[in-house]
C-alpha cells in the first residue's frame, strides 16, 4: 500500500490552443451577425459622434444560446443584503427593457435572467473593415501614372523559421523567457541564453494597394433648414467615407466644403463640429468644387469625386444654376455624389426634382429618410464598379 | 511558486489530505496540477480539459479571457468530478493560497465521490469527453464544419432536457414527472425521423455530456458550502504562520463573503452548514453531504433565523425599480427552491411523439409559478424543428392561463 494518493505535476501547456481556435470561430460569428445589423450599426449615434478609435458594444442577438428558460423580468428573484432590508426597500433601478443585463449568467446559482442578448465588443476599426469589404472608389482611372496600385509589404506572421534578418527580437525573447520559466530555471533572469527553438521570424506578404492619387470634395450643405437629424445622417456618411477612403487607399486627399448661400473650404475639424444658418444656395458649393477642381485638381491628373449632402431645400431661383453646374461638374470629373436627407414627404423646391434631368453616368443620387439609409448610400457611391 | 515552496507544498498537501480523512472525508485520489492562468480559464470556459470545439465555447474563453485580464475576476482552482479527481492550481498562487485551495479540493472530491447525486456519474468523463472531441472532428472532416456547427447549436439548445434518474436511484424530494418523458433530447434522438446517424451520435453525446455536468448544476449551494466548510477546517487546524494567518482570513473572506444583491452560493451553503452543525452536531452535515441536493437542502433547512441573519429577501421589478416584497422564510425558501429545483431549468418532457397524428412533436412544460420567457421560446422551438423535421408545439402558462406554442417550419403560433 505505498501508492501514493495524490500526484503534483507541473505540465507543459503551451499546445492548449483550443480556445483560441473556438474564440476564432465565435468571431467569425460575430462577424456575420453584424454584417446582418450593418445599417442600424452604421448610423450608430455612440459610433459617430465621439470620434476616435474606441471599443463599442455591439448588440448582436443571434450570438447568445437560445434555451427555454424563465421570464424573470417581473417575478420574485431571491436577494441578499447588508442586513436589516425590509419589504417595501428599493434596492436600485432596473435597466430599461432589452437592456436587461440581469445578474447571474448560465450556471451560476443566482436565478436571475440571464443578459437578454449577446453583446459583441468590436472596435470602430474592425466595424469599419466589415462595412467597407465590398466598397472601393468607383470609375477610378490612370492618371499620370500608368501603374496604379503601389507596392508595399505586409509584417503578416511569425514563423519558425526564417532569414536572421528576419528575427523578430521581441518575440524571440519571450519564448525564451517562456522556455526558462516552463523549465524552471531560477525566475527574473530576464535576457538568459537564447536557444535555436526561442528563434522567432517575421514573415511577410507583397500587397498592391491601389494607387489612387485621388481627391475627394465633401459637401455639406450647413443651412439652418438642415436640422439635426439632417445634419446628424451627412454626417454621419462623411465620417466613414473619410474613415474608408484613408484605410483603403494610400494617397487621396479629402477636402471639406461647406456652404449655406455661400460655399467656403474649411477644416475637417470645423466641417464636422461647426453649425451654420441662413438660406440656400446649391449652386455656391458646386461653383467652389468647379474652382478647385481649375486650380488645384485638373482632372487630367487626379481623380476627382464630390459627394454633397443637403435637404435639397434650395433657392427657388438658384435650382437651374445648381443642376447647370452639377452636370458640369459631372462630366468633368470621376463621379458626382447627391445625398437629399428628407423627413417628411413634402417641401419645396427640391433639389431632388431638378436634378432628374441630369443623365449622365458620373452623377449618381440617393434619398436618406432614415438612418439605415446611410448604409445604402455608402453602398450606391462606392460600388464596385470599375468604368472602361 | 518557487522550488522551495513547491516541496512545502507537497509537504502542506500530504498532512491536509491526513487531516482531512482522519476527520472523516472519504475523497478520491487527488492529481494536482499547477498550470497557467490561460489552462485554467480555457478549462473553465470548456468545462473539461478537452471537449468538442463550439463557437458558444470560444465564447465563454473570450469572456474569462478578457475578465482574467482586466483584473475583474481570478480563478484560483479548478476541480473535475473524475476518479482520480484533477485539480488545477493557478502557478501564480502563493503558498498559502494553494494550501487553501487544497483544503476546499478535498471537501469537492469527498463531495463528488459520497453524493447520492453524483453516484452514476462516469468518473472517467475526461476521457470520454476527448473521443466524443474526436469524433465532432471527424464529422467536421466528413460532413462539413458549417454542418456540424449549426447542428451542435440546435442540439445544445435543449441539451439540459435530460432524465438524470433514469440511471441515479431517485433522490429525496424528488417528483415523479407526470406523463411524457423527461428525456428529451434523447426521445429526439430515439424517436426523430430526420436525423443522420452522425447527428443522433451527436445528441446522445450531448446527453451523456449533461448527464454528467447535471448533478453538479443541482448541488452548487451545498457541494461550494461543503468545501468552504472544510478548507475553513482544516485550514484553522493547520499549523500557519502568522503572516499566512492574515493572509488566509483575507482569501476567506472573499470566497464566502455576502452576495451584493445577488446570492453567493459559497457563502449561503457555508452558513447552512455550520448553522446545521451547531443544531445537531456533524453526523448531520455528512448526511446532509450523501442524500441532498440544493433544493432539498434548502426546502428542508432554511430557518427564519437564517434568512434573518444572512438578510436574504425577495424582490421584483416594479416601475422602474428593484423593490423587496418579501423577508419572511416560507417566500424566500419556496422561491429559492423553485429556482434551484431541476437545476434552474424549466421542466419539460415529451410527451408525443405522434401529436395530431400527423408525426409532430408535443413538448410539455411542467408550470410551477415561473413562466418562461417568450422570447426564447421564440427562438428554441425552430431548432427543436430542425432535429425533429415536422412541426412543434410546446404546452405551458401564461399571464395564468394554459398556451400552447407551434412552430411549423415558418412561423410561431400559440
Amino acid at each position: 500500500m505505498n501508492k501514493p494518493m495524490f500526484i503534483l505535476s507541473h505540465d507543459d501547456w503551451s499546445l492548449h490552443r483550443k480556445g483560441e481556435l473556438d474564440q476564432e470561430r465565435h468571431k467569425r460569428k460575430v462577424k456575420e451577425a453584424i454584417k446582418q445589423n450593418l445599417a442600424d450599426l452604421v448610423s450608430e449615434e455612440s459610433i459617430i459622434v465621439p470620434q476616435g478609435d474606441k471599443v463599442v458594444k455591439v448588440p448582436v442577438r443571434s450570438l447568445d444560446e437560445p434555451k427555454f428558460r424563465f421570464d424573470y423580468a417581473n417575478q420574485n428573484q431571491v436577494g441578499q443584503g447588508g442586513g436589516g432590508t425590509k419589504p417595501g426597500d428599493v434596492l436600485g433601478r432596473a435597466p430599461e427593457d432589452g437592456q436587461g443585463d440581469g445578474p447571474g449568467k448560465g450556471k451560476q446559482a443566482g436565478d436571475q435572467a440571464g443578459v437578454d442578448y449577446y453583446e459583441a465588443e468590436v472596435t470602430i476599426d474592425e466595424l469599419a473593415e466589415i462595412i467597407f469589404e465590398d466598397l472601393q472608389l468607383p470609375r477610378l482611372k490612370p492618371k499620370s501614372y500608368p501603374d496604379m496600385t503601389v507596392d508595399d509589404i505586409h509584417w503578416s506572421d511569425v514563423r519558425r523559421k526564417g532569414m536572421m534578418g528576419n528575427v523578430d527580437k521581441r518575440r524571440t525573447l519571450l519564448e525564451s523567457i517562456k522556455r526558462q520559466a516552463m523549465s524552471g530555471e531560477a525566475g527574473g533572469a530576464a535576457a538568459g541564453s537564447i536557444h535555436n527553438d526561442d528563434l522567432r521570424f517575421k514573415t511577410w506578404d507583397d500587397i498592391r494597394k491601389p494607387q489612387s492619387s485621388a481627391v475627394v470634395l465633401a459637401m455639406m450643405d450647413t443651412s439652418g433648414s438642415m436640422g439635426t437629424f439632417e445634419k446628424y445622417i451627412a454626417r454621419s456618411f462623411f465620417f466613414w467615407m473619410t474613415r474608408f477612403l484613408r484605410s483603403k487607399y494610400e494617397f487621396v486627399d479629402i477636402r471639406f466644403l461647406a456652404h449655406h448661400t455661400e460655399a467656403k473650404e474649411v477644416s475637417e475639424d470645423e466641417f464636422f463640429h461647426r453649425g451654420e444658418s441662413g438660406g440656400t444656395r446649391c449652386s455656391s458649393v458646386y461653383e467652389l468644387a468647379h474652382k478647385l477642381v481649375d486650380e488645384r485638381f485638373h482632372p487630367q491628373r487626379h481623380n476627382v469625386y464630390a459627394f454633397h449632402f443637403s435637404d435639397g431645400d434650395n433657392f427657388d431661383a438658384d435650382n437651374a444654376l445648381a443642376v447647370r453646374l452639377a452636370t458640369e461638374l459631372a462630366e468633368r470629373i470621376n463621379m458626382l455624389g447627391y445625398g437629399e436627407i428628407r423627413t417628411s414627404p413634402y417641401g419645396s423646391n427640391r433639389l431632388w426634382e431638378a436634378l432628374d434631368g441630369i443623365r449622365h453616368p458620373a452623377f449618381v443620387r440617393t434619398l436618406l429618410r432614415e438612418k439605415s439609409d446611410v448604409l445604402k448610400t455608402l453602398q450606391a457611391f462606392f460600388r464596385d464598379e470599375i468604368a472602361g | 511558486m518557487f522550488d522551495t515552496d513547491y516541496e512545502k507544498l507537497e509537504k502542506a498537501i500530504e498532512t491536509l489530505h491526513q487531516m482531512g480523512a482522519e476527520r472523516g472525508l472519504d475523497y478520491f485520489p487527488m492529481r494536482y496540477e499547477i498550470c497557467p492562468a490561460e489552462v485554467l480559464y480555457s478549462i473553465g470556459a470548456y468545462g473539461m480539459p478537452t471537449r468538442f470545439a463550439h463557437w458558444s465555447f470560444g465564447k465563454a474563453y473570450q469572456r474569462m479571457k478578457s475578465e482574467y485580464d482586466m483584473g475583474l475576476s481570478r480563478i484560483y482552482e479548478l476541480v473535475i468530478n473524475s476518479d482520480p479527481c484533477y485539480a488545477f492550481l493557478l502557478d501564480s498562487n502563493s503558498l498559502l493560497q494553494n494550501k487553501l485551495i487544497v483544503a476546499h479540493v478535498l471537501g469537492h472530491s469527498d463531495f463528488f465521490k459520497n453524493n447520492a447525486m453524483f453516484a452514476a456519474t462516469d468518473r472517467d468523463m475526461v476521457s470520454r469527453m476527448a473521443l466524443f472531441a474526436d469524433r465532432v472532428g471527424e464529422f467536421e472532416h466528413r460532413y462539413g464544419p458549417d454542418a456540424v456547427e449549426s447542428f451542435l447549436d440546435a442540439g445544445l439548445a435543449i441539451q439540459e432536457h435530460v432524465d438524470p434518474y433514469i440511471r441515479a436511484g431517485r433522490a429525496r424530494g424528488y417528483v415523479e414527472a407526470e406523463g411524457g418523458d423527461k428525456d428529451v433530447i434523447g426521445f429526439i434522438a430515439r424517436e426523430s425521423r430526420v436525423l443522420e446517424d452522425w447527428q443522433r451520435e451527436i445528441l446522445y453525446m450531448l446527453r451523456a455530456e449533461m448527464l454528467y455536468f447535471w448533478p453538479q448544476m443541482e448541488t452548487k449551494i451545498l457541494n461550494e458550502g461543503w468545501a468552504s466548510y472544510w478548507h475553513l477546517r482544516l485550514m484553522e487546524q493547520l499549523e500557519l504562520e502568522e503572516a499566512e494567518i492574515i493572509e488566509f482570513a483575507k482569501m476567506n473572506a472573499g470566497v464566502v463573503q455576502p452576495g451584493q444583491g445577488r446570492l453567493n452560493p459559497y457563502y449561503l451553503g457555508l452558513r447552512m452548514l455550520q448553522h446545521i452543525e451547531r443544531k445537531q452536531g456533524i453526523e448531520a452535515l455528512f448526511e446532509i453531504r450523501e442524500t441532498d441536493s440544493d433544493a432539498s437542502f434548502v426546502r428542508n433547512y432554511l430557518t427564519q433565523e437564517l434568512v434573518t441573519d444572512m438578510d436574504l429577501f425577495l424582490f421584483r421589478r416594479e416601475s422602474g425599480v428593484y423593490k423587496v416584497t418579501a423577508t419572511d422564510v416560507e417566500q424566500v425558501r419556496d422561491q429559492l427552491v423553485r429556482s434551484r429545483t431541476n437545476g434552474g431549468f424549466p421542466y419539460i418532457t415529451a410527451k408525443d411523439g405522434d401529436f395530431h397524428s400527423r408525426g409532430e412533436l408535443l413538448l410539455v412544460h411542467r408550470f410551477e409559478g415561473l413562466e418562461l420567457d417568450r422570447k426564447y421560446i421564440e427562438r428554441t422551438l425552430p431548432l427543436v424543428f430542425k432535429l425533429w423535421g415536422r412541426p412543434v408545439h410546446l404546452e405551458t402558462n401564461a399571464g395564468g392561463k394554459p398556451i400552447t406554442y407551434a412552430w411549423d417550419g415558418r412561423q410561431l403560433s400559440a
